[in-house]
């Protein structure tokens, strides 16, 4: 059995929403930046059904998602070099000592 | 061929200074003390050079699109990235990486003009990456500072899960509508449901970028923590950008689901103005002191796009930028060449500097003037055209209170003003040495201040190239 666009539509959003929880509970700088991910990949997963099921002569949905690829990686790239600087300075990844910037 | 050069030549001049730079970086060829003033010339050459050959053209299969407004909004940034290259001399002479810093905030640059010209979602998204990522960079740039590197955290984390909220919906309506490009899309809406829920993905982004009030927390830890010429960027020429590309965005894309997005920007308008007019009274800090008016001014931004009348909506806002950019950057100067000669950021360290430094006192009474709209300077013609704008069709009681937020703004812009001039102290930071470029930085935004109120012939010209 195939499945279908509501199958695949189901677990991008799905998909979406695990990665907005794990962004929002997460302490960890990295697993943030996982979550992330897991939001982009959500992103990709629904172009890529788009253009499959309903707009299969339009290959915008593709070259969206090879895009999206391309800037997740760049990303990531000055998402770590900042977290690496961060624990160079302040010995943890933990988004709870990063403390000195409130109110 | 060539026709595209001068279509692009905007984002050409801007590429251009930064292969220059990169060269003379990977050459060494030119010391520090003399690339600050060659920076400056190029971008004064490039600011100039936008005056020249604008017209009406699309590129890259309507893919990008320039004409007669773009280009005069591109000209307010190259104006506003000049002013900060010559406003920051004190904390660029001190910093190792001068070219490394200026290709990363061109680099920033160019992608906020491939923003205001883009014509779809996938150039959309790839150009707001590259205005976003290259700033959170530069926030870190004093790297041995604890509270540099935590600001480029909280910048990257909340840009990149914003940027994720936004394609989440570009998918979306990717889906509904089968096309990414600005000219088919507002044929295709018509207010359905899942239209309106496009809209609010696409629309919270944006709020993120220009933190309008339920997204603005990152705002004030970002601004406090980067350098100040990068907190100048973010406040000034980022969210000049972003406004520029929201109303283009709002009035053409979204056109059909005007009702809806009327009614979001009208409340939001209110909600960002009282919040961060109220969060800004309590501030001790002078940089998150500007973050919070810099929210609220955003608040002021929101009130005149949310006009009926595009016109009148998008002249205000272009407008107001362009006084926000003279005012604003006028502030960060003054409190730069402060922080920079004795490290004092608090405004209470701001007792009787007008004993010490008459001038820098006078020019930052006057920028906070501006800000906070007192009549003879360009900030009350820029409220009064953002106001009147939004007020042509709006619900009275709003104009009323965002009328009331302005004199709640006042109170605090006045407090600083009061302590620089009024409140005594025995030892006020003493006589701070101004470099030749600071001044001249200083010089042309306190001219541009007063100028640019009187001279009514800036906003009918503003009228007259939209229309065209």
């Amino acid at each position: 059995m195939h499945p279908g666009l509501g199958q695949i539509l189901f677990i991008s959003t799905a998909l979406f929403f695990i990665g907005v929880y794990g962004f929002l509970t997460r302490r960890n700088l990295v697993t943030m930046l996982m979550s992330i991910e897991l939001i982009l990949n959500s992103v990709n997963l629904n172009f890529i059904a788009f253009n499959k099921y309903l707009w299969a002569n339009r290959l915008d949905g593709l070259f969206f998602t090879i895009f999206i690829i391309a800037i997740a990686a760049a990303e990531a790239a000055v998402a770590i070099a900042i977290i690496i600087n961060l624990y160079r300075s302040h010995g943890s990844i933990d988004v709870e000592n990063a403390e000195e910037l409130k109110y | 061929m060539s026709e595209l050069f001068t279509i692009m030549k905007s984002e050409l001049m801007i590429t251009g200074i930064i292969f220059i730079l990169l060269f003379i970086k990977l050459g060494k060829l030119v010391q520090n003390e003399t690339l600050l003033p060659l920076i400056q010339l190029l971008l004064l050459i490039n600011f100039i050079a936008g005056f020249f050959m604008n017209f009406e053209a699309t590129a890259f299969d309507t893919m990008y699109q320039t004409n007669g407004v773009m280009a005069l909004e591109k000209s307010i940034l190259n104006l506003g990235i000049y002013l900060i290259a010559l406003l920051f001399t004190e904390w660029f002479k001190q910093t190792e990486h001068l070219a490394e810093f200026f290709i990363l905030l061109l680099s920033a640059v160019l992608g906020m003009y491939l923003l205001i010209s883009s014509n779809n979602f996938l150039m959309f998204y790839l150009s707001l990456e590259l205005a976003t990522i290259p700033i959170a960079a530069l926030a870190n740039f004093d790297l041995q500072k604890k509270i540099s590197s935590e600001a480029a955290m909280k910048m990257i984390l909340s840009s990149a899960f914003s940027s994720g909220i936004l394609l989440f919906g570009i998918s979306i309506l990717y889906g509904v509508t089968g096309s990414i490009s600005f000219e088919a899309i507002p044929a295709l809406l018509n207010g359905d449901a899942i239209h309106i829920l496009i809209l609010v993905f696409l629309f919270s982004a944006f709020a993120f970028k220009l933190s309008i009030v339920p997204f603005h927390l990152w705002t004030a830890d970002v601004y406090e923590g980067s350098p100040f010429a990068v907190t100048a960027l973010l406040s000034v020429i980022s969210k000049g950008a972003i406004a520029f590309v929201l109303i283009t965005t709002l009035y053409k894309v979204f056109a059909p689901l005007h009702v809806v997005w009327y009614n979001i920007l009208m409340i939001l308008s209110i909600i960002t103005m009282i919040v961060g007019n109220l969060f800004a009274i309590r501030q001790q800090n002078i940089k998150r002191f500007l973050a919070f008016s810099s929210i609220a001014q955003v608040g002021y931004i929101l009130f005149g796009i949310s006009s009926m009348d595009p016109v009148k909506g998008s002249a205000s806002v272009i407008y107001f930028v362009l006084i926000y950019v003279f005012s604003n950057l006028a502030a960060f100067g003054v409190t730069n060449a402060i922080a920079m000669f004795s490290g004092k950021e608090s405004i209470a360290d701001y007792k009787g500097l007008y004993q010490t430094n008459p001038l820098l006192s006078w020019v930052l009474a006057l920028a906070l003037f501006s800000l906070a709209g007192v009549p003879p300077t360009a900030g009350f013609f820029g409220k009064l055209f953002l106001l009147s704008a939004g007020a042509s069709d709006a619900v009275y009681a709003f104009v009323a209170v965002a009328a009331l937020n302005m004199i709640v703004s006042l109170y605090y812009y006045l407090r600083v003003v009061r302590s620089v001039f009024m409140d005594k102290n025995e030892q006020p930071v003493a006589t701070v040495p101004v470099s030749p470029y600071t001044k001249l930085g200083l010089i042309i935004c306190s001219f541009g201040i007063v100028v640019t109120g009187v001279f009514s012939w800036i906003y009918d010209h503003l009228i007259a190239i939209i229309t065209q």
